[in-house]
C-alpha cells in the first residue's frame, strides 16, 4: 500500500463490515421482522375465564407432588416400570446392534455409493417418522403392549445412532486411516484399527444417551397403548389422581438423573 | 526396483499433480524429493502405493506393475512399501505397541488381529524395533501419552516391522523441531542402510535433504526439474525448483564444518 493511500485511512473509524451490505434490504428486514413478530402476537387467542378456571387444576397438579402417592397404585406402577426397563434395554441393544452397520454404510469417506445410498435412506425413513406415529401404526399391527412400543423405539434408536455415529466417522481424522490402509490391512481390519479407536468413546457417549431418551420415550409411548410405564401414567392422569401420576414422574424423573449421572462416568472413563 | 514410467495424477478438480514422472530407484538406494508445497511431492509417494490412484502411467516394484493389479494383490504388495508420515499418523487411542503391530496387519488374519493375538515372532520384532528407537518401555502407553519426536520413531517401527522393501516417506520432520528432525532423519538413513532399505523421502528442508542422503530430485508443477547427488545443488538449480530466491545461505549450512561432522557421525 502506498504512503498516501495509508495517509487518507489512518484516523477514519473502523467498523466490520455488515453482513447485509444494501441498508434498504437491511432496514426492510429488520422492520418486516418486528411486523411480523407484532402481527404473530396478535393472532394468539387466549380465553382468560378458561385460564382462570384452569389454574386451579394446575395448582392442585403441582401441589400433588408435595404429597406423591406411592403406594395405593404400588403394583401398578411397579409393573410398568419394569416393563418400560425392558423395553429400554431391549430396543437399545437391538437398536445401537443395528444402527452401527448402518451408520458405517451411512459414512461417506469409507462406503461405496450404493451402500451410502441405501443407509442414508434407512436413517432418513427412521428419522421422518416421529415416534409417536410409529408406535400408533405398529399398536395397529400388533395390538396393545410393550412389543409395539419395543419396536418403536428400536426403530427410532437405528435413525439416531446411526446418522450421529456415521457424522463421527466422516469427520475423523483420516491420516490414521489411511496409514492403516498403507500397511496392506484388509477393510474389517482398517476399520477395527483406523476407525473404531477413533469413533468409540463418541459412540459410547451417544448410546448412552440414546439409553437415556428410550426410557424417556418408554414413559410417552405408553399414552398410545404402547405399553411400559406411560400407560400406567395415563390411567392415573384420566382417574384425576395426581398424586399418583406425580409419584410416577418423580420415580421418571430419579432414574434420568441416575442415567444422566452414570453416563457423565462412563463418557469420563472412555475418553 | 522401483521405476516409475510417465506417471500421471490429474484430479477431479482438473488440477494436474504429476506429468508423466519417470524416476528409476535402485535397491537401497535413499532419495529425497524436494520441491515447493503443491509441486506434487505427496501426490508421487501416495500413488505408488496407491492411496491415490494414479491417473495414467506404471508403478513397477521388482518386476510387478501396480496400477492395474486387483484390491487383494494391492494388500500383498502394500506390505512390501512401509509409510511414514508427517504428522505420524499414528492412532492416538491405542497404545504404542498396538500401533506398532498394526504394520503387521497385512500378514495376519482379523481374527487375530481384531484379538491382539499377533504371532509371538511379530510381537518380538516389535519389542526388537521399540528397543531399537530407545521406546522400548513406551510399549504399553497410549500414543497420545508421546512427544512429537517419540511418536515419529513409533511411526518409523510400524514402517518397519512390515519388513518392507521400500519405505516412502512424507515430510518426517515437518512438525518436528531442528535437532529432532535431524536425529529422525538420522535414523530413517540409519535404519535403511542396516537393512538395505531403498526410501524415497519428501522434504522441505533442503539443507537437511543434502546432509543425508545420496541422491536428491526436485520438483516442480508436477514435472522433475532436478536429479542428481546432493553437491550438484547451486543457487541456480534451487531457484529453477522453487524459483527466485537468495540461496546462499541455505547451501552454506552444509558447509558449515561442525554440522559436516554431525552429518557424517
Amino acid at each position: 500500500m502506498s504512503a498516501t493511500e495509508l495517509d487518507t485511512i489512518l484516523g477514519t473509524r473502523w467498523r466490520r463490515p455488515r453482513l447485509i451490505r444494501h441498508p434498504g434490504l437491511r432496514w426492510f428486514l429488520t422492520v418486516g421482522f418486528v411486523v411480523y413478530l407484532v402481527a404473530a402476537f396478535m393472532t394468539i387467542e387466549v380465553n382468560w375465564a378458561r385460564v382462570y378456571e384452569g389454574l386451579d387444576r394446575g395448582a392442585k397438579f403441582v401441589l400433588a407432588f408435595a404429597t406423591p402417592d406411592f403406594t395405593s397404585r404400588a403394583t401398578d406402577i411397579w409393573e410398568g416400570m419394569i416393563e418400560s426397563i425392558i423395553m429400554t434395554v431391549a430396543a437399545s441393544v437391538i437398536g445401537i446392534s443395528i444402527s452401527i452397520p448402518i451408520g458405517l454404510g451411512a459414512a461417506r469417506n469409507i462406503a461405496p455409493l450404493p451402500v451410502y445410498l441405501v443407509c442414508r435412506g434407512i436413517v432418513a425413513i427412521s428419522r421422518a417418522l416421529q415416534e409417536i406415529i410409529v408406535a400408533i401404526l405398529l399398536v395397529a399391527i400388533f395390538g396393545f403392549g410393550p412389543l409395539a412400543g419395543f419396536l418403536t423405539l428400536s426403530f427410532a434408536t437405528i435413525g439416531f445412532l446411526s446418522k450421529l455415529l456415521a457424522e463421527e466417522i466422516e469427520s475423523m481424522d483420516p491420516t490414521p486411516a489411511e496409514a492403516i490402509k498403507a500397511s496392506g490391512a484388509s477393510w474389517t481390519q482398517w476399520i477395527n484399527f483406523g476407525v473404531q479407536p477413533q469413533v468409540i468413546p463418541r459412540l459410547i457417549g451417544l448410546s448412552m444417551y440414546r439409553i437415556d431418551i428410550n426410557f424417556r420415550e418408554s414413559a410417552i409411548l405408553g399414552l398410545v397403548g404402547a405399553g411400559g410405564i406411560g400407560a400406567t401414567l395415563n390411567t392415573a392422569f384420566d382417574r384425576y389422581e395426581y398424586d399418583t401420576a406425580a409419584a410416577i414422574l418423580i420415580i421418571i424423573i430419579v432414574i434420568v438423573m441416575a442415567l444422566e449421572y452414570i453416563s457423565g462416568i462412563v463418557r469420563a472413563r472412555v475418553q | 526396483m522401483l521405476t516409475l514410467k510417465k506417471l500421471v495424477k490429474t484430479y477431479r478438480t482438473g488440477d494436474q499433480a504429476l506429468k508423466a514422472v519417470d524416476l528409476d530407484v535402485p535397491e537401497g538406494q535413499v532419495l529425497a524429493l524436494i520441491g515447493p508445497s503443491g509441486a506434487g511431492k505427496s501426490t508421487l509417494i501416495r500413488c505408488i502405493n496407491r492411496l491415490v490412484e494414479p491417473t495414467s502411467g506404471e508403478v513397477w516394484l521388482s518386476g510387478t506393475e501396480l496400477t492395474g493389479i486387483g484390491s487383494g494383490a494391492l494388500r500383498r504388495t502394500r506390505r512390501e512399501m512401509g509409510m511414514i508420515f508427517q504428522e505420524y499418523a499414528l492412532v492416538e487411542r491405542l497404545t504404542v505397541m498396538e500401533n506398532v503391530l498394526s504394520g503387521r496387519l497385512g500378514y495376519v488374519g482379523f481374527w487375530r488381529s481384531f484379538t491382539r493375538r499377533f504371532p509371538q515372532s511379530d510381537v518380538d520384532e516389535a519389542f526388537r524395533l521399540l528397543d531399537r528407537v530407545g521406546l522400548l518401555a513406551m510399549a504399553d502407553k497410549r500414543a497420545d501419552e508421546l512427544s512429537g519426536g517419540q511418536r515419529q520413531r513409533v511411526g518409523i517401527c510400524r514402517a518397519l516391522i512390515q519388513n518392507p522393501k521400500l519405505l516412502l516417506v512424507d515430510e518426517p520432520t515437518a512438525s518436528l523441531d531442528p535437532k529432532t528432525s535431524r536425529q529422525i532423519m538420522r535414523l530413517i538413513c540409519e535404519l535403511c542402510s542396516e537393512r538395505g532399505l531403498a526410501a524415497i523421502i519428501n522434504i522441505h528442508d533442503v539443507a537437511l535433504a543434502q546432509m543425508f542422503v545420496q541422491r536428491v530430485v526436485g520438483l516442480r508443477h508436477g514435472a522433475i526439474e532436478f536429479d542428481g547427488p546432493p553437491d550438484a545443488l547451486t543457487p541456480d538449480v534451487l531457484t529453477a525448483i522453487y524459483g527466485e530466491e537468495d540461496w546462499e545461505a541455505t547451501i552454506e549450512k552444509v558447509e558449515d564444518p561442525e554440522e559436516a561432522i554431525e552429518a557424517v557421525g
